[in-house]
């Protein structure tokens, strides 16, 4: 029996993933050969899915991109064994692109049976939840504390004060609500995570409760996702028939319980009190804070509201110690970012690093450039209100202060590339409009500003009192930014400057500081 | 539009089985609309009844949210991204191609209702973009090309 790997990856399916199983499952069957197709997640290196891996003698070897019509082909020409062929790779973590990333996080995403609790578990999963166990909430939580952890979600909070906040919060009640609401365009490490190691966010969030009393936990998982959906539920039973959910988790006669709830197409949801309104049932509207969610949370109770990716870091910091962890990164920002290439670049794909390393090295070392082959112009990096970087700021390290100080975010570390097409004013424009579509509504300047937005830049575009308009543009700004209760309002601004301020050539305008 | 009282027994049983779950309208509407396709905007008196809310309450949550609809999609439902990764790699032209094809606009069903159009931000798939749903099939790179051999392919799928 040899055993092959195909992914059940969203991207990977989007490619065809799907029918190349198809095809050498009809192969194998009409040729009598012994195979198991295992559906792992993906390696992440998404230009060379459908990705095919082999268990040979010579060890696990990848053939990429495969085509539905070229697998009888391969096949015939060994693929079984290893034998050479133009897609032929090798060893995938070999490659420089894999072999240069610090995987922590994503250690087991596209090499394992994402559903397989016992391959989970001999590839190291369990066993932070094993010293949990054995652990006082207050150490847990001071691992947590001592790895530096950051909210990956893109706010980058400490997660270990989050955490301490909700521990000492007396209730009857209290809860752990992951945010798998990942809505920003160019990320989806959340979404590879929850396809491709899921036990790994079950283990971190039943490490969550753990640390702070929480028996009741929530994956709120935008409604976008039906892929991980439907992963998230198989190892959410399995987890439970394995009690490792449940009541008396391996006999220590603590409680977790584990739902997934699906969001129903609102970014605004993504924002942590809106998305608690929204698991009780309500108009996901942003909530006044004080008081913070890990006082006053969900249904009236404290609550850890984290990001998938923050969460599904724990496993590893209660496995290894939090110094572990924090040994990566530089600086305040500790451990790795899983950052997400995207848009119009040649090598996309998920590359879990330390912090430190600059955009510059991302995006040519590894990404190879732009897919059209034409100049980086500019790129967006963390999701739709984050800033649009010139190409001067290229060798920024990728680092929360460093991209703070040139009015930039990290965010969710994804990064959106544009060629030299781009048209930084529709950008800008695009950017309002966004707001416009998924503003709440609570806040004046962000429900009736963003929609006066669109309208001065359709009018500095229009060449109607251009210079005007740019200072009205940025009055504008400045009232979102102060007057509004998230960072929707208070960070639409964000894209619309970056344009202006660094490509103020799309908009006409001759100077960029009006 | 289909009768009502044809589909309230369905909506009577799904808002039983929900009752007990915490935070349940969301889950409630969910389950309607994966199984009627849309929210009837009849169903609302009907959950508002069940849950102690005013109908207000429930036409607002509803209305609130994108996903949700209160008409029947056609056949295939396509999701087209619209966010920044796609527009970076020619999502605007994929978006006016798949309106002229379809001959319809945003949040409209074609004449011979096997395709409703709806605008999405993000379906996770920017490492290939652009992107597009059918149902929940999901497709990168799609060019304009490859659109309408899936249009096609859906088309003769159906006869």
């Amino acid at each position: 029996m040899t055993r092959l790997f195909i992914s059940r990856d969203s991207t990977a399916l989007s490619l065809g993933a799907e029918l190349v199983v198809n095809a050498a499952q009809g192969h194998a069957a009409a040729k009598g050969l012994n195979i198991e197709i295992i559906r792992n997640g993906s390696r992440g290196l998404y230009w060379l899915e459908p990705l095919i891996e082999i268990e040979t003698a010579k060890g696990r070897v990848a053939y990429g991109p495969v085509q539905p019509e070229e697998v009888a082909e391969l096949f015939d020409k060994g693929l079984l064994e290893g034998a050479e062929h133009p897609l032929f790779l090798g060893n995938i973590e070999e490659l420089p692109y894999f072999k240069n990333q610090n995987r922590l996080t994503f250690a087991r995403v596209g090499l394992i049976d994402p559903i397989d609790i016992s391959e989970y578990q001999a590839h190291g999963g369990y066993r932070g939840l094993k010293n949990a166990l054995a652990l006082e909430p207050a150490a847990i939580v001071k691992h947590v504390s001592d790895s530096g952890l950051r909210g990956r979600g893109g706010a980058a909070f400490p997660t270990g004060i989050k955490w301490n906040t909700v521990l000492n919060a007396p209730a009857d009640q209290k809860y752990i609500v992951c945010n798998a609401d990942e809505g920003d365009s160019g990320t989806f490490s959340d979404r590879m995570i929850m396809e491709g190691d899921p036990f790994v966010l079950i283990e971190g969030m039943t490490i969550a409760g753990l640390a702070v009393g929480a028996t009741q936990g929530y994956i709120y998982l935008r409604v976008e996702y039906p892929h991980a959906y439907t992963t998230l539920n198989q190892a959410i039973e399995s987890a439970y028939q394995h009690q490792f959910l449940g009541e008396n988790i391996q006999n220590s006669g603590k409680t977790f319980h584990l739902e997934v709830r699906r969001g129903a197409g609102a970014y605004i949801c993504g924002e942590e009190t809106s998305l608690l309104e929204s698991l009780e049932g309500k108009r996901g509207l942003v909530r006044f804070k004080p008081p913070l969610p890990a006082i006053v949370g969900l249904f009236g109770k404290p609550t850890i509201v984290n990001n998938v990716i923050s969460l599904a870091s724990v496993p590893i910091i209660l496995d290894k110690g939090g110094e572990y962890y924090r040994d990566f990164g530089m600086g305040r920002s500790r451990g790795t970012l899983p950052l997400q290439l995207a848009g119009n670049i040649k090598h996309p794909g998920l590359f879990e690093a330390a912090f430190g390393m600059t955009l510059r090295e991302l995006l040519y070392d590894y990404g190879g450039g732009s897919a059209s082959g034409r100049p980086i112009r500019a790129v967006q990096v963390g999701g739709p209100l984050g800033a649009y970087l010139h190409e001067s700021q290229f060798d920024t390290p990728l680092d929360y202060e460093a991209f703070a100080a040139i009015s930039a975010v990290l965010g969710h570390g994804g990064i959106v590339v544009h060629d030299d097409t781009v048209d930084m004013a529709q950008m800008a424009r695009y950017a309002m409009e966004f707001c416009v579509e998924e503003s709440c509504g609570k806040c004046t300047p962000c429900r009736i500003g963003s929609t006066r937005g669109v309208e001065v830049i359709d009018k500095i575009i229009n060449n109607e009192q251009k210079n005007q308009n740019a200072v009205l543009l940025r009055d504008l700004c400045n009232t979102m930014v102060s007057g509004s209760l998230c960072a929707m309002g208070g960070m639409t601004p964000i894209p619309v400057l970056s344009s202006l301020n660094h490509f103020p050539e799309d908009f006409d305008l001759e100077t960029n500081q009006v | 539009m289909p009768d009502y009282q044809t589909q309230k027994p369905t909506v009577l049983e799904i808002l039983k089985n929900l009752e007990t779950l915490p935070g349940n309208l969301l889950p409630i509407l969910h389950e309607i609309q994966d199984t009627l396709g849309y929210i009837p905007p009849d169903a609302v008196a009907d959950i508002a009844k069940f849950l102690h809310l005013s109908q207000a309450e429930v036409h607002g949550v509803i209305t609130f949210y994108h996903y949700f609809r209160d008409t029947p999609p056609g056949k295939n439902t396509i999701h087209i991204c619209r966010a920044e990764s796609c527009q970076a790699m020619g999502g605007k032209a994929l978006e006016d191609h798949a309106k002229q094809k379809l001959n319809i606009d945003f949040h409209e069903t074609s004449a011979d209702n096997l395709f409703s159009l709806e605008k999405v931000y993000c379906l996770g798939n920017c490492a290939c973009s652009p992107a597009i749903t059918i149902n929940n099939e999901v497709f990168g790179r799609v060019t304009v090309e490859k659109f309408d051999q899936l249009i096609a392919t859906y088309k003769e799928a159906q006869q």
